[in-house]
């Protein structure tokens, strides 16, 4: 049914439509109006058979996750930011342990300096943890992935993490295509666990692994997520068979077919992406872009074949490993290594800094003049950090970078009235 | 106990199959005497001679089967208890059992409770349980959330007052004046250092939860009774047991249930009960043993005993009469 | 495409306002999108918020740059934020108030602006009127259905209202809609 919503109360729905067993919640910006929504509809009623658990950290939170699901409850949490890393030793505790939890990140950069606003740095962080993370460009692909989701980490005994650009997404009105019930039940049949804590089959999970045996545990998990890359697009196929609609996958391709320069990213920046890759094809450039869909497994292949015919790649991602560059990058250079391609870095919309269409087609265009360096940070303002250098070169004790630099743009702010 | 006119004679329970238990009604034996008690955590473990973790977890977890039909599922901290009972691939447990962190067996065990609740298993009970560490540190925050919510759970808590499986460190359940691995005994204040400190029986009355108890592994009837009864809520209930660790405190493997006696005897480990925040019974004494007497047969506490320390040793003495007067551990004259 | 950017300030309803237009849109069957611009959630602390309409699907995800109609919740933001910023010059500027141009000191700003584009509204004081709330945001998603020819019909902004605020609030709020329907007018400057 079409409505129009805001996307973190379309997640609620649709998780609700997932017939999750345990909700246990920790509020953090900006995914707050997922987890209300959820526990406005436990509640009243709507969300039947269903626990909703207030508990009193991100830790605490995944944690109940953890025993909700070793004892055979399909369970859903969600975080962003502080809170993936305050419950991170859980993070790889249930994919060590093989849970198929669901878990919402509301994209958002992490601190220090604190900062609420969108970028991937937190789901980023735990990107080796072993979780499955899907990357989700609308919200619509929000609605869907988050239900596939619950199939695909119950088929692997894998948990996923469904990863939306906070506010960006979370925030916004559009127009959502909510399926229905029917549909789901349809489409995601009931937990069916491949161990369970029960009296009546006792087993003791969680035992402690020696040199002997770790690294034979370890591959298979990493067996898992090699598996994860057919059962993803699988999934996906099964859903769009009775939903009728194809979001979900690895990765999704948009004007590729002939393009010398790719642009590559995840999230709601590709919107913004073909919307100016549209304007340039106006005027004769072949260009294209690919949205990761699927992080982790990360779609080598994939990736490998879009990329074949193109002359250069533009890796944009909101994030990067400070000292080195970009992580997604990395994971491309490392798919792409077989063909000598050149594969631009971009970091950009940091701490939610706004991608505008105007910056991207500058950027471009420095692209495919091939002019731009290996490693740009784009839109950054090099006077202010240039005086903040000047500042520590000057002075001893200079004070705080961050404090320093937004006394900085204030003064140079003010200075313009 | 037997009564006569004007004093109770108190048997002290020295073993499952001595007195207290043949001279007694089969309905009022131990689960421990019992032949077919479920033997939860079964031999084959890997504790040390003398545990009283291994002894103290095989009370309890027995207790709560017998009080269950068997019906249990336990989430248990990193710890000792963890450790010796799981070493891959044989595991001592044989009721359902979950391992995940350090600090979260309290979360853990609130989501098998939810579980539990939402697949209708109503008669399927929960319990958590960790050594000290794991409960009045790192595992504290989950702890109290689990109060706050008054999760359908029991947690136990097997206190031998330090973080043992690591190598004998200190933690906020360390008594003053212990030697630990990081409480030294060198310098003016050798040990743990006086002022410091968490109770957390207190702190879970505080919580308002439905019952919180201590118990010892030196009196067997008591801490079934206490197990037991515990499971009659279902609410959130605490029970903290004192288990001694003869490799941690420096004490012969024979004398871990002595021990654990004379720690209750002179007011060192207040036996008590609450319910809803209140007080509502405690272990009496009839008359208290000087603490020297139990601290004298601990390396832990020998350095107390050295030249200059007497007023350090004079302030355990205080801490036990400190007990002693505010848990209202002694009998009062002419009682029956 | 029609973009609109709303600036107000906090608890005034300028982000629910811009949810309301992208709800009147869907109910007219066009897509839409609406989303604030965020800053510390604070009482009084300037916010703005943005909403595209289209009658295709909208893919682009940046804030409002070059808006086809501004609607100022708040005239006393024009002392503190860059209101105009990208304002196209066939745009329409909407402002909340009983003043005039030059009162608010903004008659240069509007006079580069195509005839007839720049309107007011006392969105408020009719809030406070029928709705007993000074929240203007109603008023102003109003105003905008009269000033900007065939973007929005008035009565799929009544109902986006309606879904907005359930019961009595509702129907407070279409009135004071309505009204502000009716009293926006054409402001010229005096010059």
């Amino acid at each position: 049914m079409l409505k129009q919503m805001e996307g973190s109360v379309a997640v609620a729905e649709a998780v609700a439509l997932a017939r999750p067993e345990v909700i246990c919640a920790y509020p953090i910006t900006p995914q707050t109006h997922i987890v209300e929504g959820l526990g406005e509809l436990v509640k009243s009623g709507k969300l039947e058979n269903c626990e909703y658990i207030n508990v009193e950290s991100e830790f605490a939170a995944l944690s109940v996750g953890i025993g909700s699901s070793s004892a055979g409850a399909r369970t859903y949490t969600a975080t962003a930011s502080q809170g993936i890393l305050y419950m991170a030793e859980a993070v790889y505790n249930a994919s060590g342990m093989g849970l198929p939890i669901v878990m919402t990140v509301g994209n958002r950069a992490i601190g220090a300096p604190i900062n609420i606003w969108n970028d991937q740095s937190d789901s980023m962080s735990m990107r080796d943890a072993g979780w499955i993370q899907l990357f989700c460009e609308t919200n619509q692909e929000a609605v869907d992935v988050h239900i596939q989701a619950f199939k695909i980490a119950e088929t692997l005994n894998v948990p996923v993490m469904v990863c939306m650009d906070g506010f960006i997404l979370t925030h916004a009105y559009e127009r959502i295509d909510m399926p229905e019930q029917e549909q789901i039940d349809q489409f995601l049949p009931p937990f069916n666990p491949r161990q369970v804590l029960d009296p009546a089959h006792p087993v003791s999970m969680g035992a402690m692994v020696g040199p002997e045996a770790f690294t034979e545990v370890r591959y298979l998990a990493h067996h898992r997520q090699l598996q994860a890359l057919e059962v993803i697009p699988k999934i996906a196929a099964e859903y769009n068979a009775i939903v009728g609609r194809d979001n979900g996958g690895l990765i999704s391709t948009y004007k590729t077919e002939d393009a010398e320069t790719l642009i590559i990213s995840l999230g709601s920046v590709i919107g913004t992406i073909k919307d100016v890759i549209d304007v340039r094809r106006e005027e004769g450039e072949k260009i294209g872009c690919i949205a990761i869909r699927s992080f982790r497994p990360f779609p080598i292949a994939e990736i490998r074949e879009a990329c074949s015919k193109a002359k250069r790649v533009v890796v944009l991602e909101k994030c990067f490993a400070v000292g080195l560059g970009g992580m997604v990058a990395s994971n491309v250079r490392m798919a792409l290594s077989t063909q000598p391609l050149p594969v631009y870095n971009v970091i950009a919309g940091l701490g939610g800094r706004p991608i505008t269409q105007k910056s991207l087609h500058k950027l471009f265009n420095e692209a495919t003049a091939d002019t731009l360096e290996g490693l740009h940070f784009l839109d950054l303002n090099k006077e202010t950090v240039e005086r903040e250098l000047e500042r520590e070169r000057l002075e001893g004790c200079s004070g705080a970078v961050a404090e320093n630099i937004l006394r900085d743009i204030g003064a140079v702010a003010a200075s313009k009235v | 106990m037997t009564q006569n006119a004007n004093q109770q004679v108190k048997f002290y329970q020295t073993g499952t199959y001595t007195v207290g238990n043949r001279l007694l009604d089969e309905d009022q034996r131990t689960v421990q005497a019992s032949l077919d008690r479920s033997n939860a955590l079964d031999s084959g473990h890997r504790a040390c001679q003398g545990c009283g973790e291994a002894i103290g977890a095989r009370y309890a977890i027995d207790a709560v089967m017998r009080a269950t039909g068997n019906q249990m599922i336990a989430c248990n901290a990193t710890g000792c208890l963890e450790v010796f009972t799981t070493p891959y691939p044989e595991t001592a447990w044989q009721m359902p059992w979950i391992h995940s962190l350090f600090g979260n067996a309290a979360a853990v065990a609130t989501g098998v409770a939810a579980a539990m609740k939402v697949k209708g298993k109503k008669e399927v009970r929960v319990i958590a349980q960790g050594g000290d560490g794991g409960t009045t540190d790192i595992g504290f925050g989950c702890l109290s959330g689990m109060f706050d919510r008054n999760d359908d759970v029991l947690y136990i808590c097997y206190n031998n007052e330090a973080y043992m499986n690591t190598g004998v460190q200190r933690s906020s359940a360390t008594p003053p004046g212990a030697r630990t691995a990081t409480t030294m005994p060198v310098g003016p204040e050798p040990g743990n250092v006086f002022g410091q400190g968490k109770n957390v029986p207190l702190i879970a009355m505080a919580h308002g939860i439905d019952y919180v108890a201590t118990a010892s592994v030196h009196d067997l009837h008591d801490l079934e009774r206490k197990v037991t009864k515990a499971m009659t809520f279902h609410g959130s209930r605490y029970i903290e047991i004192f288990v001694p660790c003869p490799l941690g405190w420096g004490s012969k493997p024979c004398d871990t249930i002595k021990l654990a006696r004379m720690a209750a005897e002179c007011g060192m480990w207040p036996m008590l009960e609450a319910e809803y925040g209140e007080l509502t019974a405690s272990y009496k004494m009839r008359k208290p043993a000087p603490v020297t007497g139990y601290l004298k047969l601990q390396r832990r506490f020998a350095h107390l005993f050295k030249p200059g320390q007497e007023e350090r040793l004079a302030g355990m003495q205080q801490l036990a009469d400190k007990n002693i007067a505010k848990f209202n551990l002694l009998e009062e004259k002419g009682d029956e | 495409m029609f973009q609109v950017r709303i600036h107000g300030r906090g608890g005034q309803g300028a982000v629910s306002g811009a949810e309301m237009l992208s709800v009147a849109a869907f109910l007219e069957d066009k897509h839409a999108q609406a989303f604030p611009s965020f800053g510390s959630e604070r009482m009084g602390a300037p916010v703005v918020a943005f909403c595209r309409i289209d009658n295709k699907e909208i893919r682009s995800r940046e804030p409002v740059l070059e808006p086809d109609a501004l609607l100022v919740q708040d005239p006393s933001l024009f002392n503190s934020v860059d209101v105009f910023a990208g304002l196209k010059a066939d745009g329409y500027l909407i402002i909340n108030t009983t003043k005039t141009l030059e009162q608010l000191g903004i008659e240069e700003a509007a006079s580069k602006l195509a005839p007839g584009r720049v309107w007011t509204v006392p969105a408020t004081e009719l809030a406070i009127q029928h709705v007993g709330r000074p929240s203007p945001n109603a008023g102003m998603i109003a105003a905008l259905a009269r000033a900007c020819e065939g973007v929005l019909e008035l009565d799929s902004v009544a109902a986006a209202i309606r879904k907005k605020f359930p019961g009595k609030v509702g129907e407070a709020n279409v009135i004071a809609a309505q009204a502000a329907f009716d009293s926006a007018k054409v402001t010229q400057s005096t010059k």
